[in-house]
């Protein structure tokens, strides 16, 4: 990992802790003041555990231009940023991080291309909605591997990270404790519960976390919709195009809706926000992230909407573009926040209830 | 820019805020005139951490209950008695009323900070911290139509008679002038100006640090002290503590004290002991420790402790200088060996049985035969390597300031001045004469910042 980024991290952790007046706001503060000195591994998971709320800073009575130049948020985003980069597997692939902004356009371009071409060579003979332009088969065959590789990419990842900071046994409470943490963006209320400060300064306000939210739960109903088609699919052989009131319709609909609404809100809060309380260099990528998952939500609606029209023909590859390039790119990407985010989560409630 | 103002409030801290908010409630047009500019806005209220507040019963983040009676006994054994009985307990009682108001004007309060908890009765602490108490208010009063003005430092008041008729301040590069119908004063000490505290303390004032804002200068203060305007507060004294001598010269604010001296020895620029370390537990004895440093050639103390004892206190902004070898840290530290050496050993050669030894509560493991003695967790220095800090008299607020009666009015002679109040630091001293009780002055600029903008108010209405 980069030194300067970590002998920032250090220096401005060390005036933390011999302050201790943002205790309150995040998980980051309580895990930071049980340590009195911040190895290469402890700095790593208070990078992780930092969900960027910006309380800390607007609260910070050393920001610049006061001489100590404090800017946490920053410092840790930065870090958090490297560490994602260090921990990719396999390691020639950690460059796509610096570039992920042209990494999801050229992979968007290309997924599409590839699915497009496929659907034309191998026009399947028969086949009802959108199986009649390409078939179970082949859909299967590119898409098992693109969900599977990818996490196995990111279990290797997660295994490196949990050695880096030292992790200790887990038990399902921790994980728990994770999911319920990570479910209600608690680390985005502010401790008072009052949210955060993202888009309008000092301003407390639950948009960030609202938002978050939206994607988050959007994205696992999208998610859930597909497991239950292939459930139908596999064990009770119900063949898609499904019905309005079919569990892949029920799950899909609202989650493409929430995971529209949830990355276009992201994206007009971001343009919104001080980009310099985060990684500046990351932003470009943040954002195109944000918007593919816009672009997948948007274009499986619009798959839906499009049913029996001839235009499935060509909005069908453009979702699955979309689809394949979120899934490849999920362990270089900002995607892979949650994943490691999760980690540092149960990391910290593991600690916190051995010690 | 508004049309003039009802009222004028000098300063941007904690009280002036109390007090805008509370006036522009009643219907006042207010403006703010704060020194700073907006990153510097509120005065030493950013670097506050808590307030103190009395209690019948568990309220907000407070625990079990802290009656008047004990509040102002706390209070006089700081003070030393001095300190007016009357506006002291009027101060105290109208706490309580103070956080739920504060809570319903965006403050957010948080549990007792680690490290604390012998607060967690006694003084609510801010969630964030004091920067975070005045965004919040400054967004309050912003809601309200309170207009603020950074980098507006007053120049002047002019006093006609008993009365304010004319306020001069410097804004955007010109000179402005306003004839408010209420002006008050919330616009701190003077201890960032060291020219004053040099006059007032005498030149070893030059090599004191200031613990909070710069922009304290007391520029108000003198200029209506020059007028007549009624004082309180021992002109010559600050209340100073000793901090790590590294800390910037303005706005170290917490992060540069250190906790350290009672598991240790300090010692002068010519390595001698000057003051029994362990006369009591930090707390109680830190403030002690500003004056005690003034007082040593070139205003500069060194802590020296050994290994066994660095976790036992908070960590400071800055790490500790380390050497190997006791003449080794003298060297890094500018202090002569030979006598480093000596001073170590011969409080080595008088420390006694240590198995007593206990942190956190007075051990009585004392040295014997030596002058000054260490009367508390006397442990000899011995365990390598070996740790020292510098420390400097840092001051937090002068006592100096402006005499107001119950209803936060100043007066001239012994008339009240009819249009003029004042709040904060810069009449503290009406009720803290010497000393500090932790989060009282915040507290008293709560209370009296609220005075003073209902009073105002009123006035001008």
């Amino acid at each position: 990992m980069q030194t300067d980024l970590l002998t920032e991290a250090r220096r401005q952790a060390e005036i933390c802790n011999a302050c201790r007046y943002c205790e309150g706001y995040c998980s980051v503060f309580p895990a930071l003041h049980r340590e009195r000195a911040f190895s290469d591994g402890d700095l790593t998971q208070l990078a992780n555990l930092c969900h960027n709320c910006r309380g800390c800073y607007y609260a910070c009575q050393y920001t610049a231009p006061h001489e100590f130049d404090l800017n946490l948020p920053k410092a840790l985003a930065e870090l958090r940023q490297d560490s994602w980069k260090d921990h990719a597997w396999p390691r020639g692939f950690a460059h796509l991080f610096d570039r992920s902004g042209g990494a999801i356009a050229i992979g968007l371009v290309l997924g599409f291309a590839l699915l497009f071409a496929a659907a034309q060579l191998l026009q399947p003979a028969s086949g009802d909605g959108f199986y009649a332009y390409m078939s179970h088969t082949l859909m299967v065959a590119i898409f098992a591997p693109a969900f599977v590789l990818p996490l196995l990419a990111l279990a290797v990842s997660l295994r490196r990270y949990w050695r880096t900071v030292d992790g200790p046994r887990v038990a399902l409470a921790d994980i728990g404790a994770a999911m319920r943490s990570a479910g209600q963006m608690k680390n985005l209320a502010g401790g008072h519960g009052d949210g955060c400060n993202f888009e309008d300064e000092d301003r407390f306000t639950h948009a960030r976390r609202h938002a978050h939210q939206a994607v988050l739960f959007g994205f696992l109903l999208c998610f859930a919709s597909t497991s239950s088609g292939t459930v139908l699919h596999y064990l009770f052989a119900l063949e898609a195009p499904y019905a309005w009131y079919s569990l892949p319709k029920l799950l899909g609909v609202p989650g493409g809706v929430l995971l529209c609404i949830g990355s276009a809100w992201l994206a007009w809060l971001k343009t919104k926000a001080d980009p310099n309380l985060g990684a500046a260099d990351a932003w470009g990528g943040e954002m195109a992230f944000v918007l593919l998952l816009f672009a997948v939500g948007f274009t499986g609606l619009a798959l839906y909407a499009l049913t029996g029209t001839g235009a499935v023909g060509w909005m069908l590859p453009l979702h699955l573009g979309a689809v394949l390039t979120l899934f490849l790119l999920t362990p270089y990407s900002k995607m892979a926040h949650g994943f490691y985010r999760m980690t540092a989560l149960t990391k910290e409630a593991a600690t916190q209830a051995r010690g | 820019m508004q049309t003039d103002p009802d009222i004028v409030i000098i300063g941007g801290g904690n009280a002036a805020l109390c007090a805008a908010i509370t006036a522009a409630e009643a219907g006042a047009r207010v403006r703010i005139l704060e020194a700073a500019p907006k990153a510097y806005r509120g005065g030493n209220s950013r670097h506050t951490r808590n307030f103190r507040c009395m209690h019948t019963g568990p309220l907000g983040p407070l625990v079990d209950s802290y009656g008047e009676d004990e509040y102002f006994a706390d209070l006089i054994k700081v003070t030393d008695g001095k300190t007016d009985a009357h506006l002291a307990r009027m101060v105290i009682r109208e706490s309580e009323a103070c956080l739920p108001w504060m809570e319903a004007h965006g403050v957010r309060f948080q549990p007792s900070l680690s490290g604390t908890l012998s607060l967690a009765r006694t003084n609510a602490f801010f969630r964030g911290g004091g920067k975070s108490l005045v965004n919040a208010y400054y967004r309050t009063a912003e809601a309200l139509g309170v207009e603020v003005l950074y980098e507006a430092p007053v120049a002047h008041l002019e006093l006609d008679g008993d009365r304010i008729v004319r306020v001069d301040y410097d804004h955007g590069g010109a000179r402005h002038h306003v004839s408010p119908a209420s002006v008050i004063v919330a616009s701190g000490g003077f201890q960032a100006d060291t020219d004053w505290l040099a006059r007032a303390w005498g030149p070893a004032a030059k090599n004191f640090l200031i613990r909070g804002t710069p922009f304290n200068r007391g520029v108000v203060l003198a200029d209506l002290l020059d007028q007549g305007v009624e004082q309180v507060g021992d002109p010559t004294q600050c209340h100073a503590v000793a901090i790590d001598g590294r800390a910037p010269k303005y706005d170290g604010g917490i992060v540069t004290r250190l906790d350290c001296v009672p598991f240790s020895i300090v010692v002068n620029k010519d390595a001698d002991r000057f003051y029994d370390e362990g006369e009591d537990v930090w707390p109680k004895r830190y403030a002690i420790w500003g004056r005690l440093v003034a007082a040593q050639p070139d205003q500069v103390g060194y802590v020296i402790i050994d290994a066994k004892s660095l976790n036992l206190f908070m960590p400071s902004v800055f790490p500790p200088i380390k050497g190997d070898t006791i003449e080794d840290l003298a060297r890094k530290m500018d202090l002569p060996p030979d006598r480093l050496r000596n001073t170590v050993d011969t409080f080595n050669a008088a420390c006694g049985d240590t198995s007593g030894f206990h942190p956190t509560e007075l051990d009585g493991v004392a040295t014997s035969g030596l002058v000054p003695a260490k009367t508390n967790w006397a442990r000899p220095i011995t365990e390598p390597p070996f740790y020292g800090y510098s420390l400097r008299t840092g001051v937090t607020f002068t006592y100096l300031g402006l005499k107001v009666d119950s209803r936060a009015q100043c007066a001239i002679g012994n008339r009240p001045i009819g249009n003029l109040w004042a709040a904060g630091e810069t009449m503290a001293g009406s009720i803290l004469g010497q000393g500090y009780l932790a989060g009282f002055g915040m507290t008293i600029g709560t209370v009296f910042g609220r005075i003073a903008g209902r009073e105002a108010a009123a006035h001008a209405n």
